[in-house]
């Protein structure tokens, strides 16, 4: 059978496993449609949040993404698990006790306040749609270069599905298909990577095969340090080439406090029956977002070994060293027609040479010495890392259709749990909550269908229109989880006297500095061309990069807060009485 | 103060030490192993792995799941020395 029908019986089948789920699983009440009526084991829960967390980013671009940081990747590695260690010891537990559906309204109660609530609303939107964005974008990719399909006609199915589970199944339906998407999507993640280990170093473990020995004995780790070496670049395992040891601190820290500060994860653990679930949930979604995360950097350097090896054959610098533009592998053809990857003979040898031609020195002397004008893999994108993976394995065509489904579900099932986000803050927050609160809760249930069928819509149209800002809006969404809403949530739980005041000075303070250095170096509201600095190590104020910035933010956001909760008067009586009783599992 | 209310403060402040060795733990394999001390580690190899290299990017994330499972396990221990735990 051909790789076009494969794809479409696979995606297909994962489809119609989607449909069975929303007709099985239908919310009945708004306890159902918010947190799926508090009722979900807890190991399904950590993994149905294994699905919602990891996005088509870590599914799609990760691996790529180490692969050229090399050991500064470990940044988002330690940084996207680390912030679940938060979560489970800081938040997770205390904002089951509360008992409520969603993080505004922990925060519009605990500091009694409806500007608090709206406050955070409003970051919850901000947050939660730019992340969208990318999970349309990351379904597009699936369709249109895997598949071959156009991007209207997928996107607009993928929406199609959503709907259906979602509208009706409410959190319900989008736990147990985030169940069946985590399946899918960590089989298709693992199965080329295990090929890829074996056929490289002999061990079926990934994770084992990093640290192994490739066919000529050496380390891979070592011969892949070597090689890039030779053709001009870092090492893979040098220290502070691709990021300044400082910046990998920051990016570190501000990746782990906004993935604990992420509203839709966070809800994850409102839908466990006890506290004390909420706590081993959180360690069952580690384990289940470690096996892909584990697998993830193996997958990077050993697509990185396999392109260079691909490119270099033999030795660098001899005139048969280099792959003849004839004999390129049919995925390096199919890929180059999707754009991801372009190729120029710049010094018409008829060979391929692929080296660090910013590297002056290095690049001088490939010229002189080699004849080589220029590197010619003129345009990479690190996506192909993973994606091209199967073909660049030489596995079967129904992994290739597979790594398309596990695409599709890793964006969907994000995108589900951040419209639920959306909707319930809409529907729950600002309607029930603020502007209409004698709704009933049938009505409600209404409005929170119709909001998350506006949710999808707005998304759909994001994503068939992408503003020109969508990779850089995942930073801003990372950044505003970890000033805005993190420090707010914990001074809410561990700070007793925290009041009205000083959480509102707080959250805007860590919102507006966070924005405003972002915007300095990206353009206000990512216009490039308003951009007041150079967006570089030279122009990055102290040398900190804006997507390490939400500690920063979040630091600010606790010194404002504290100073403000000294000068005004404490939270009232009842308050500080929630505090005590959020703190006690049983608490009476 | 109630005695309730003295058992409560005296659970709460066994909760907060058993966090911060917690995160003790959770800063020393990530920014310390994983990244302020990775050149010195890095002397060390295990299999081929540079041992700060592995911090990094394995490492830290086998003992995150490590600290998580830990936490719920001492805390369900503290909630039955406290009579807090749920039914």
């Amino acid at each position: 059978m051909d790789l076009q029908t494969l794809s479409f019986i696979a995606v297909g089948l994962t489809f119609a496993i989607y449909i069975g789920i929303a007709i099985w699983a239908k919310a009945g009440s708004t306890s159902e449609f918010y947190v799926a009526g508090k009722g979900i084991n807890p190991v399904a829960n950590g993994m149905a949040t294994a699905a919602d967390w990891m996005s088509a980013a870590s599914f799609i671009s990760m691996a790529g993404l180490i692969a050229f940081l090399g050991y500064s990747g470990g940044a988002y590695l330690m940084g996207w698990t680390g912030g679940y260690v938060l979560m489970a010891l800081l938040l997770a537990p205390y904002l089951r006790k509360f008992g409520k559906f969603t993080v505004p309204e922990f925060i519009g109660d605990r500091f009694y306040s409806k500007t608090a609530r709206v406050v955070a609303v409003i970051s919850l939107l901000v947050m939660s749609i730019t992340y969208v964005i990318g999970q349309m974008r990351g379904v597009g990719i699936a369709f249109s270069n895997i598949l071959q399909v156009d991007l209207t006609v997928g996107l607009v199915s993928g929406m199609v599905i959503v709907f259906i589970y979602a509208v009706f199944g409410g959190m319900k339906g989008i736990t147990y298909t985030q169940i069946a998407q985590y399946v899918i999507m960590i089989f298709a993640y693992t199965v080329p990577a295990v090929f890829i280990s074996l056929q490289l170093t002999g061990n079926p473990l990934p994770q084992l095969g990093l640290g192994s020995t490739v066919d000529d004995g050496r380390h891979l780790l070592q011969a892949l340090d070597q090689t890039l070496v030779d053709l001009g670049f870092a090492a893979y395992t040098s220290v502070g080439t691709s990021m300044t040891q400082m910046n990998m601190f920051l990016l570190t820290i501000s990746l782990m406090i906004g993935t604990a500060g992420l509203p839709h994860v966070i809800v994850r653990f409102f839908t466990v029956p006890r506290i004390r679930d909420a706590r081993k949930s959180a360690g069952w979604a580690l384990v289940f977002i470690a096996i892909l995360y584990t697998t993830a950097p193996a997958v990077g350097a050993m697509a990185m070994w396999n392109l260079l090896n691909t490119v270099q054959p033999g030795e660098v610098g001899t005139e048969e060293g280099n792959l003849r533009f004839d004999d390129k592998p049919d995925w390096m053809e199919r890929w180059e027609r999707t754009g991801l990857l372009a190729f120029e003979d710049k010094n018409e040898d008829g060979r391929i040479q692929y080296y660090n031609d910013r590297n002056p020195e290095f690049a001088a002397m490939a010229e002189q010495e080699y004849g080589w004008e220029g590197s010619e893999i003129t345009r990479i994108d690190r996506d192909i890392m993973v994606l091209a993976n199967p073909e660049i394995a030489g596995l079967p065509n129904w992994v290739i259709a597979l790594v398309a489904a596990g695409g599709i579900a890793a964006a969907l099932s994000t995108a589900a749990g951040l419209l639920l986000a959306i909707s319930s803050s809409i529907s729950h927050d600002l309607l029930k909550g603020t502007f209409t609160p004698n709704i009933s809760q049938k009505s409600e249930l209404l409005a929170a269908r119709i909001s998350m069928g506006g949710a999808i819509l707005l998304a759909g149209y994001l994503g068939l229109n992408p503003p020109g800002f969508a990779a850089e809006v995942v930073a801003l969404a990372f950044g505003l989880a970890a000033a805005s809403l993190f420090p707010t949530l914990m001074m809410g739980i561990f700070f007793k006297k925290m009041n009205k005041e000083g959480a509102i000075a707080g959250m805007l303070a860590g919102l507006t500095t966070t924005l405003v250095y972002i915007f300095l170096y990206k353009g206000w509201f990512f216009f490039p061309q308003t951009a007041m600095l150079p967006d570089n190590p030279d122009g990055w104020i102290l040398g900190i990069n804006p997507t390490g910035f939400g500690v920063i933010g979040a630091i600010i956001n606790f010194a404002v807060a504290y100073g403000v909760s000294k000068v005004t008067a404490p939270p009232p009586d009842h308050i500080q009485h929630l505090v005590e009783s959020v703190r006690v599992p049983r608490a009476d | 103060m109630t005695e309730q209310q003295s058992s409560r403060s005296e659970y709460w402040k066994t909760n907060l030490r058993i966090i911060a060795w917690c995160m003790a733990l959770w800063a020393l394999v990530s920014m310390v192993f994983g990244i302020l001390l990775v050149q010195p580690l890095n002397a060390i190899e295990i299999g081929g792995y540079k041992l700060g290299f592995w911090f990094a990017q394995q490492g830290s994330i086998y003992v995150f799941i490590g600290i998580i499972f830990f936490y719920a396990w001492r805390m369900n221990k503290l909630d039955r020395q406290y009579d807090v735990y749920e039914d």
